[in-house]
């Protein structure tokens, strides 16, 4: 008996483009190809149609058992296919996986729920679909119902339930599953902290219990507080396997998080914003590099590039802040300052960038909303555009990270403290 | 630590990921080791078909027994279509049931995996699972609208005849003419949404080759075999004879039905399976 849990060599999975979900093949198209098929004997170095892309390429890696393994890498890198051929979901163009133990997959969860069944059915269902035994359920009923929460709903239609209450259901039934190896996708990207903290606690305890995990998060210190080593994926490729904390600073470092910006193009912007025409949003870490992703404890810049055609009396540039969850975190003017505001009471038509500096300390881990906001006061706004950019605070080393718990609150300051005996 | 400890106690099973190339096994033993969650698919797809509805399963019985209603009116009465001495309302009622429970199943099953595209995309389970839970599925509403046959035949004084043991047998011919044509109709549709739209259009010519209005006895002696090809000629005549003892005993007719029905099953089964590796990809 070996003591390795997942062995992957050379994995590889190609996707051809047109599969694309949203472009169905249609029987035409097929039909066409049949008739045209004589044809094509004749011209056999007739270049392929359809291009395909390589989603995991050349993918290598040994997992031992009891291991927690971390997966990172930004969107599209691979992580989301690989644990789908692991979990048998789909399979590999090439290479092989070799898995010893029993698999349970946690891709999504609630999988197979159906709105109108009751909890109580949709538990026996959920679990039957996770492969769990019928006996298995029964035993476990109980525990699930008291972890979700839904005691009093647990025989109402869940399409009644709120979403939380979805959610912890859902979970509740993924979390008692038992197998050896646990792989598992985004699921505590969605849910309130409170739902994400019984999450991770629970994730912990099959990580205690000395079973293999497979982690994929976006969650920074989500990985950093449950595994140790962690592998980055980036373009189908794996870049490298390290101690968790390198990984991270790593893929932090690395600027892989380019999409922290916003641009405009001329088609796009209203005409009533004449003679504002924004030109971009961006978001900068200490180093000048545009990011999606920063760290709590650094300061960000966020900077406004903007052009005006025109001269605008009175005109203030600012952004808006906000929670994914649509919470106000602030409102700043580039005018709020009234020294600025007199000094600019007339801006003359030219190119600009407004920017300004969140300081560290102040956010708390989480994905926000920035929003731009170009007007002059009770005269006119311009522009407005409150979703323009998302990006991610990374809780790694913020005040009190020493406990494994989400934090409630946008803001996650540094507050100075006296202890005093009195 | 416990659980680590049973693990290690049990043989520990070893699986492996490659790609597969061609025509592959059928594997059917996995079916079995999945056997609870066709049973708990089968059991959604009878607890949510009727949910909020007025009058619930009584759709399994005012389907069919509506169509008789009508069918006797104007087939029956109107254009005196022979019944092989049989009243009407019955002759074309027991045309009925099997073919509602056929047509029900392959309707379900041919639509199966698109409607299950999110589990196919985030859980493993063998894909077979839910074609087959579809087809189960129609059965109960077969159950339902046998309990109407036996009120109308004892309205009409017809006693069950000594081949009614038979009937199962029929019905299954008839599920597994579903499942054959579901499977081959459930996998295309993943590649072509075509199928959705041929689906419909399918039952309703294949209920006109099929003897539900009209005797068998009606087509040309020469042409029967030909015509048996289409398997629910078979279910539709044995369920005659098995119920009402007409002149349509199992013949070479039947045997036709029969094996064109493994043919399609046994090719459908096949085609899954090979189809089935792309389905999370595709569908």
């Amino acid at each position: 008996m070996s003591d390795l849990a997942i062995r992957v060599e050379s994995l590889g999975k190609e996707y051809r483009i047109g599969q694309s979900p949203e472009r169905y093949r249609t029987l035409r198209d097929s039909l066409v190809k049949v008739v045209n098929a004589p044809r094509r004997l004749f011209r056999s170095a007739e270049k392929r149609e359809d291009s395909t892309i390589w989603a995991l390429r050349e993918v290598s890696f040994k997992v031992p058992k009891g291991q927690v393994l971390g997966v990172i890498g930004r969107n599209g890198a691979g992580k989301s296919t690989l644990l789908k051929i692991l979990s048998r979901v789909t399979e590999p163009s090439e290479g092989y996986a070799e898995i010893h133990g029993r698999v349970g997959s946690l891709l999504e969860v609630g999988t197979g729920f159906h709105p109108e069944l009751t909890g109580r059915e949709n538990i026996s269902l959920n679990g039957a679909i996770l492969g769990m035994k019928r006996a298995e359920i029964e035993a476990k009923f109980d525990e699930m119902v008291a972890f979700a929460d839904v005691e009093k709903f647990i025989d109402t239609p869940v399409k009644r339930y709120s979403s939380g209450m979805y959610l912890r259901l859902a979970f509740a039934v993924a979390a008692h599953l038992e197998p050896d190896i646990l792989v598992v996708d985004e699921v505590l990207a969605v849910g309130d902290a409170e739902f994400q903290r019984k999450c991770l606690g629970k994730m912990s305890d099959v990580a205690q219990e000395g079973r293999t995990v497979l982690f994929v998060s976006h969650n920074m210190s989500a990985i950093s507080r449950m595994t140790d080593e962690t592998i980055v994926l980036d373009k189908g490729r794996l870049l490298m396997r390290a101690p968790t904390r390198e990984a991270v600073d790593y893929y932090m470092a690395s600027g892989f998080s380019q999409t922290g910006q916003r641009t405009w193009e001329a088609g796009e912007i209203p005409s009533e914003a004449a003679p504002f025409q924004p030109i971009a949003l961006r978001l900068y870490d200490t180093k000048g590099r545009v990011v999606d992703t920063i760290r709590s404890t650094e300061p960000v810049s966020v900077a406004v590039e903007y052009a005006l055609n025109a001269p605008i009396t009175g005109l203030r540039v600012g952004i808006y802040l906000v929670t994914m969850r649509g919470e106000y975190v602030l409102t700043s003017f580039d005018t709020d300052n009234p020294e600025m505001f007199e000094r600019f009471g007339v801006r003359p038509a030219g190119h600009y960038v407004s920017a300004c500096t969140i300081p560290g300390n102040i956010l708390n881990e989480g994905r926000y909303v920035l929003g731009l906001n170009a007007s002059s006061f009770r005269v006119k706004r311009y522009f407005q555009e409150e979703h323009a950019l998302t990006f991610t605070v990374d809780g790694t080393g913020a005040p009190g990270m020493q406990w494994p718990e989400a934090r409630l609150g946008p803001v996650r300051p540094l507050l100075e403290w006296q202890i005093e005996a009195r | 630590m416990t659980q680590t400890a049973i693990s290690t106690k049990q043989k520990e099973e070893v699986l492996i990921l490659r790609p597969t190339r061609g025509w592959g096994s059928l594997n059917l033993r996995e079916l079995w080791v999945f056997r609870e969650l066709i049973y708990f698919l089968t059991w959604r797809d009878l607890k949510v078909r009727y949910k909020q509805t007025v009058l619930g399963a009584a759709w399994a019985i005012l389907q069919p027994f509506l169509s008789m209603v009508v069918f006797s009116v104007f087939f029956g009465g109107l254009l005196r279509v022979s019944s092989d001495n049989v009243p009407y309302p019955i002759f074309s009622y027991t045309g009925l049931l099997p073919w509602g429970v056929f047509s029900k199943a392959l309707t379900d099953a041919g639509r199966s995996l698109v409607n299950n595209r999110t589990m196919i995309t985030k859980i493993y389970f063998p894909r077979l699972v839910i074609p087959l839970s579809s087809v189960l599925a129609g059965v109960v509403d077969f159950l339902l609208a046998f309990v109407v046959l036996l009120g109308m035949m004892w309205y009409f004084d017809i006693r069950l005849t000594s081949n009614a043991w038979s009937l199962p047998l029929f019905l299954l011919l008839a599920l597994v003419t579903a499942l054959g044509i579901g499977l081959w109709l459930s996998a295309m549709n993943v590649l072509y949404r075509d199928i959705g739209y041929i689906i419909p259009f399918l039952t309703q010519l294949w209920f006109y080759i099929t003897p539900i209005v009209y005797p068998s006895s009606k087509i040309p002696e020469k042409w029967r075999l030909l015509y048996a090809l289409n398997p629910m000629v078979g279910v539709v005549e044995g369920f005659r004879w098995a119920l009402l003892d007409t002149d349509t005993a199992p013949g070479p007719m039947v045997t036709v039905s029969a094996a064109i029905a493994l043919v399609i099953l046994i090719s459908g089964l096949f085609y899954f399976r090979r189809m089935e590796r792309t389905f999370a990809d595709i569908v």
